[in-house]
């Protein structure tokens, strides 16, 4: 007896169609034999139109972010679309104080975008989200004709549980707060660029890609959940537009160090090759922390106790000013603005 | 970073920072002009107004090659690619210069057919020139800018493109002379008299041309040149000696760029230069006016390659902004913060003058870096 009557998906040398995006056959089969099998949990595994879950814990509440991800190249040094797709939805429910829980997907894709490449972005994906613990449980997949995508769009969705106590939010820095950051700024940014631009630097530039949620978890684990005002992740604009959205958010100033701030010798030597500044290239595993002074140290000594935060470094101070200006003293002694990103000094980077 | 670091030695700097104190006469002001907009932005941007007495202070120039190109320029780009069908390439900062009825490259780049025409930024002219080789299909336009720095690539691709017998690509010429401006600077009939006590010289400029064609400034207009390299301890430096010819009553042309810029520059590519370009009669500028032999053209051997004359283009001034001080902050007589747009409808999101739109332009190095100055900050 036939096993079925369906011929397997070619994910050797097919390519996407539009009947892959019709709703029929194509769609389900491209679900099932890639999807579903990638990702394989219950709750995709059923086939429903949405997945079913159990509420939060008493006490906690729910955090829900979206993401969308338009990056290109698709594939760079230290990641890809696909677990770029979960570490920054991930990373924007850590930042918020919870414990990611769930993940919905949406895949935009471009007809005659390559399977095989699709199945490298949809199993890294699914790697990403097991190594994070954290499920796709739901999804949909849309094809738009040939020239009207960029091969492969991802929007996500995640959900997840805040526990009680936490409460970090951009508009809670206070004067005399202590600004952290967990590492190395520019580095995602640079890796994209260095490959769009096809510049070839005697080492490669590495983006940051990771999952934050753990090393968020490890410091609300040193400092009382009080002591951590603000965490954000420095994606597009970087560490100087996050900076600037968190004054502004608390009616607050600040004053960093530039010296403190840790950049990457070959990110710095990018940049001025290309007259860019790091401080304005994403990131997309990175945290910045407004911490409570009383707590600083313990909360930078378990940043730094921790694989994604072992380059951590306290690198100004929260001030009282009207203007919500970030001032800068730079490594030379003179004082700048670290403005606001204006305009957009580079191709789309995430 | 190796030969980077040196020259941003924060130590160093306050050493150079107190010996300028210590040498100002401070019963005396000093005014200097920086003529490259590299050097406005590395004054900017490591906050080198800092370390100076309040007795030194710096004026922004024309040297901004964004800002001194006028709207009309502009204009001539984006009727290319809209009515013509042309892509245009061009450096990054040229993609937000305002230009007329409300444009610029950047929003023209989103009403285009992308299947004809387009708007592409490149790091170089010969980016340009590769997609030209790439895409046959397509009608590549460089619009070039800058001063002599920028010229020899743009003269190379020509001399490229002529050899490839290159049929879809040519260039829109706007490249324009340091030597003249400075000469629209010392003797603008306009000024309000902005009374300068010397050059801080072009770097990159002078790696091309030398140190020579500065000596004018000297012998008929009596005011120090000191050629001085973009890092920031190359500008305090020649703040510095600035300040001693000031005090010496010298006026001469001093070369603190000694690791790059020789007297006579780089001969190889003014030769190239010489080959390719010619001068043009007269040029406007934005905030300068028409200033004669200011500019370069591309010689008629190379007019297959030439923008103006295989699209049959013809200038046309615009004038800009009633309000919009551009003008008189070029020359050095205002301010940013005296532009009543500054910072309020003229910002980097929605520039109204040029001098807003590249880090390097005088009101974009203040807004972004500087503009905590203007009002008084409470410290923690």
């Amino acid at each position: 007896m036939k096993a079925n009557y369906t011929r397997p998906l070619d994910l050797k040398s097919g390519r996407v169609d539009m009947n892959h995006g019709a709703g029929g056959r194509a769609t389900a089969q491209l679900v099932s034999e890639l999807f579903a099998r990638a990702f394989d949990n219950p709750w995709l595994a059923q086939g429903d139109d949405g997945a079913v879950l159990p509420a939060p814990a008493p006490g906690e509440r729910l955090v829900m972010a979206a993401d969308g991800h338009v990056v290109s190249p698709l594939f760079f040094p230290g990641g890809d679309i696909g677990s770029l797709a979960v570490h920054g939805t991930v990373n924007d429910l850590a930042v918020m104080g919870a414990r990611p829980l769930y993940l919905s997907a949406s895949f935009i894709l471009e007809e005659g975008y390559p399977l095989a490449e699709l199945k490298r972005i949809v199993d890294s994906m699914a790697a990403a989200s097991r190594a994070v613990g954290v499920p796709v449980v739901t999804g949909d997949t849309k094809v738009v004709e040939q020239g009207k995508g960029d091969g492969v769009f991802i929007a996500t969705t995640g959900v997840g549980a805040l526990p009680a106590g936490r409460a970090p939010g951009g508009a809670r820095a206070r004067p005399g707060d202590v600004v952290l950051v967990s590492g190395s700024m520019g580095d995602h940014g640079m890796a994209i660029l260095a490959v769009r631009e096809s510049l070839a630097f005697d080492s490669e530039i590495r983006s940051d890609s990771a999952p934050l949620a753990c090393l968020v978890e490890s410091l609300f684990g040193a400092v009382p959940a009080e002591a951590v005002r603000v965490l954000r992740d420095p994606t597009r604009g970087g560490l100087a537009t996050t900076l600037n959205e968190i004054a502004r958010q608390s009616g607050a100033g600040m004053l960093i160090e530039e010296a403190a701030i840790p950049v990457h010798p070959q990110v710095e030597a990018a940049c001025e090759l290309l007259g860019l500044d790091p401080l304005y290239l994403a990131n997309e595993g990175k945290l910045i922390v407004v911490c409570d002074p009383e707590h600083a140290g313990a909360a930078l000594a378990a940043l730094r106790a921790h694989p994604l935060g072992a380059g951590a470094a306290r690198i100004g101070t929260v001030t009282a000013d009207e203007h919500h200006f970030v001032q800068l003293r730079t490594a030379l002694g003179g004082m700048r603005m670290l403005d606001w990103l204006s305009g957009e000094p580079l191709p789309r980077i995430c | 970073m190796k030969y980077v670091d040196e020259f941003r030695d924060g130590e160093l700097a306050r050493g150079i920072g107190k010996a300028i104190r210590r040498e100002a006469n401070p019963a005396r002001d000093y005014a200097f002009m920086e003529f490259c907009g590299g050097h406005t932005h590395a004054i900017s941007r490591y906050g080198v107004i800092d370390l100076l007495p309040q007795n030194v202070r710096m004026i922004h120039g024309p040297g901004c090659p964004v800002c001194v190109l006028p709207v009309g320029r502009i204009d001539m780009a984006i009727g290319l690619a809209m009515k013509q069908s042309v892509t245009i390439c061009t450096y990054g900062d040229c993609l937000r210069v305002p230009a007329s009825d409300g444009l610029s490259l950047l929003k023209a780049r989103a009403r285009l057919d992308k299947s004809r025409a387009d708007i592409r930024m490149v790091y170089s002219a010969a980016d340009a020139l590769a997609l030209a080789q790439r895409e046959p299909q397509r009608e590549v336009v460089f619009l070039a800018i800058g001063f002599e720095t920028t010229t020899p690539p743009t003269a190379l691709v020509l001399k490229q493109a002529q050899a490839l017998g290159l049929k879809n690509f040519s260039v829109l010429c706007n490249h324009v002379l340091t030597p003249a401006a400075i000469v629209a600077i010392l003797e603008h009939p306009e000024g309000n008299g902005v009374q300068l006590d010397g050059f801080v010289g072009p770097a990159h400029v002078s790696t091309v041309i030398g140190s020579r064609p500065y000596d004018f400034v000297a012998a008929q207009y009596k005011k120090p040149v000191v050629i001085a390299g973009f890092e920031p301890l190359d500008v305090m430096q020649s703040i510095l000696m600035l300040v001693r010819q000031v005090n010496d009553g010298r006026f001469e042309i001093e070369n603190e760029f000694t690791r790059a810029v020789t007297r006579d520059g780089n001969r190889k590519a003014q030769a190239l230069v010489a080959e390719v370009f010619g001068l043009r009669d007269s040029y406007e500028w934005r905030g300068l006016g028409s200033l004669p032999q200011s500019a370069l053209q591309i010689r008629p051997e190379f007019a297959a390659w030439d923008a103006e004359a295989k699209f049959g283009l013809s200038y046309a001034p615009v004038a800009d902004h009633k309000a919009c001080e551009c003008g008189t902050i070029l020359r050095g007589e205002k301010r940013p913060a005296d532009c009543k747009l500054f910072g309020t409808v003229c910002t980097p999101e929605t520039p109204m003058g040029s001098c807003m739109v590249s880090s390097e332009g005088a009101c974009a190095a203040h807004y972004n870096y500087g503009r905590f100055r203007d009002v008084a900050v409470v410290a923690a």
